[in-house]
């Protein structure tokens, strides 16, 4: 449903560069992760994809528009971004944090209307979670309140869903279910899909193309079994691992090795 | 549609209550002081100052004098501060994310007090022209001390909440310092040290209509205007980064956010002095029953921060008359062991 184009970007935090002419295009319907060490470039290219960050160089095209030409507002329309966590420190229940994906679209006149509590109730069926619209947000659990968040971002209806290590800070089966319900995403409804990922392995299970950055810049780009090679992996975030094929859907899985010599 | 006309329904009916009650405070803050006035006297009487009737007078002469010139002004002085502090707690607590922003707390009634020294201090009339240089002067070094407060609590990018109370204790003491040199040093100071320490206690000074004329727009004004921003604000509660992904001017809005609740603090100081913790008990009171959401949570905090205060003026005008007890003395009294509570209750949260 979009067209990504990421032209000659570079970024700085105050004198510290982050990245260096990133160029980059996702197609549509794409379900790309962002790969790379700590301080690599990669959240940073998802904030700057959001429009919170503006390039210091280059530009950035949405559907072939700039979104340097659109306001924070008309970008989120558009695009939403799935956070590591929130913190919430209102009693807010899970439905009343889900409607806030709808503030792209209301005014300061307007309150919510009846199309905006269905979409909130569609999109807290889609997570699963329609149950616990009543409860507080705060006293869900972490893998609950992610998909909350997850169901905050749909509620923008958005074209572009960027993930920001969304499962940094979940358990494992959350992990897979949050994965597998943003797969679904993409998937059933082409919402292109964007993700700075943490975790090698579950990017390897689930997107189909891995763009490895190393020091803002673009090291490897390609499907999961070009880009996580021992040799990449030795060379971007100097650790020696072992690269064999998952038993099951063959994708590459890295096995960390112990250093015993 | 059905569920749309519940909750509106809802809203009004909670609104029209608050009104009721808010009607009905005041009228028991107007009936009772120096000499008790029976309320269904007030009723006639307001009812025939506005020319919609004309009940024949069964009242003392003076009892109309001391409801028009003394209780009237009084009363709505108070009502215009509660409804004020309330509602710029909620927009303070709301922005920086944390239900212990009070403007006395974080330095914004420490500014208006030192700017409205500054003011004491200059060598032209208390009121100039109607209107004070003092409510100008109080606006001023409530903006002042919340930006400097907000500066100096930031760190990384975030507000936390143990930085900003150390930040705004630290700036009320600076300015209480400088406030006491100013008055030390100044012989004008020291002529006016009763307007001065009054202030300070949160003495209700407005005894005028014009004054109350000049702030209430202001007030009314900056009550209804907050409201336009609740949905905003409700944005702001995921974060400042959170409320950029939904579409959020997050500096702008800020900078909107701020303006308004020094605004709102600033006139009220301009009218009562230091009264502190309303602006911190009366939307926590409210969150706890109604939730939030700041679209039902401002009009609500404002009618019962009005109400709150005129009850609390009430009591700080009859607990020891014909002695009077400066409002922010009560107040404070209700509202430090309620901060206390808070600040234990959330202690984990906050991670102290």
């Amino acid at each position: 449903m979009v067209d990504i184009g990421i032209k000659g970007v570079s970024f700085s935090y105050g004198d510290s560069p982050v990245l260096h002419h990133i160029d980059l295009a996702v197609g549509k319907g794409e379900m790309v992760a962002l790969l790379g060490p700590n301080g690599s470039g990669k959240t940073t290219l998802i904030k700057l994809l959001s429009g919170v960050l503006r390039p210091r160089e280059g530009e950035i095209h949405l559907d072939g528009s700039s979104l340097s030409g659109l306001k924070r507002r008309q970008i989120a329309q558009r695009v939403a971004v799935v956070p590591q966590q929130f913190h919430m420190p209102f009693a807010f229940t899970l439905r009343e944090v889900v409607l806030l994906g709808r503030t792209p679209f209301l005014s300061a006149f307007s309150d919510e209307g009846e199309r905006d509590r269905q979409i909130v109730d569609r999109v807290t069926e889609l997570m699963g979670i329609e149950k616990l619209k009543g409860r507080f947000f705060n006293e869900l659990s972490g893998g609950e309140r992610q998909k909350g968040i997850l169901a905050l971002a749909l509620a923008q209806q958005p074209k572009l869903l960027l993930l920001d290590e969304p499962t940094a800070h979940l358990d494992i089966s959350h992990q897979v279910e949050i994965m597998e319900l943003v797969k679904g995403l993409n998937k059933e409804q082409g919402i292109t899909v964007i993700g700075a990922m943490h975790d090698l392995n579950i990017a390897s299970l689930y997107f189909e193309r891995l763009v490895m950055l190393k020091e803002g810049r673009i090291f490897s780009d390609g499907t999961p079994a070009m880009v996580l090679t021992e040799q990449t992996i030795k060379e971007v975030f100097s650790a020696s691992v072992q690269v064999i094929e998952h038993p099951s859907v063959k994708t590459p899985h890295i096995v960390i090795t112990p250093d015993r010599s | 549609m059905l569920s749309r006309l519940m909750r509106n329904r809802r809203t009004v009916l909670i609104i029209g209550c608050l009104f009721a009650v808010l009607a009905g405070c005041l009228l028991l803050a107007a009936a009772f002081g120096a000499v008790s006035i029976p309320p269904l006297e007030i009723l006639k009487m307001t009812l025939n100052k506005l020319s919609f009737t004309h009940f024949v007078s069964t009242w003392q002469p003076s009892d109309e004098t001391i409801l028009f010139q003394i209780r009237f002004p009084r009363t709505i002085a108070v009502l215009l501060v509660g409804g004020a502090l309330a509602s710029a707690g909620v927009l303070f607590q709301g922005l920086l994310r944390n239900p212990m922003a009070d403007p006395y707390i974080i330095g914004t009634s420490a500014g208006a007090a030192f700017g409205a020294t500054l003011a004491l201090m200059l060598p032209i009339g208390l009121y100039f022209h109607g209107f004070g240089l003092v409510p100008l002067a109080a606006f001023l070094g409530a903006l002042g001390a919340v930006f400097l407060v907000y500066n100096l609590a930031r760190v990384g990018g975030k507000t936390p909440v143990i930085s900003m109370l150390l930040a705004g204790f630290a700036v009320s003491a600076m300015l209480a310092a400088a406030m006491s040199f100013l008055i030390t040093m100044s012989d004008r100071l020291q002529m006016r040290l009763h307007s001065v320490f009054s202030f300070l206690m949160g003495g209700i000074w407005a005894n005028d209509w014009s004054q109350i004329a000049m702030v209430a727009p202001i007030i009314v004004g900056g009550i209804l205007a907050a409201r336009f921003l609740a949905y905003r604000l409700n944005a702001f509660s995921l974060g400042e980064e959170g409320a950029a992904y939904l579409g959020i001017n997050v500096e702008r809005d800020k900078l909107t956010i701020f303006a308004l609740g020094s605004l709102l603090t600033g006139a009220a100081v301009s009218l009562s002095g230091l009264v502190g913790f309303v602006g911190l008990v009366v939307p926590h009171a409210v969150r706890l029953v109604l939730g939030p959401d700041h679209r039902l949570l401002l009009p609500v905090a404002a009618l019962s921060g009005a109400s709150f205060l005129l009850l609390a003026d009430l009591l700080a005008r009859t607990l020891l008359a014909p002695r009077e007890i400066p409002v922010g003395i009560i107040t404070a009294l209700i509202g430090a062991p309620f901060f206390i509570y808070l600040l234990r209750r959330t202690r984990r949260e906050y991670a102290f």
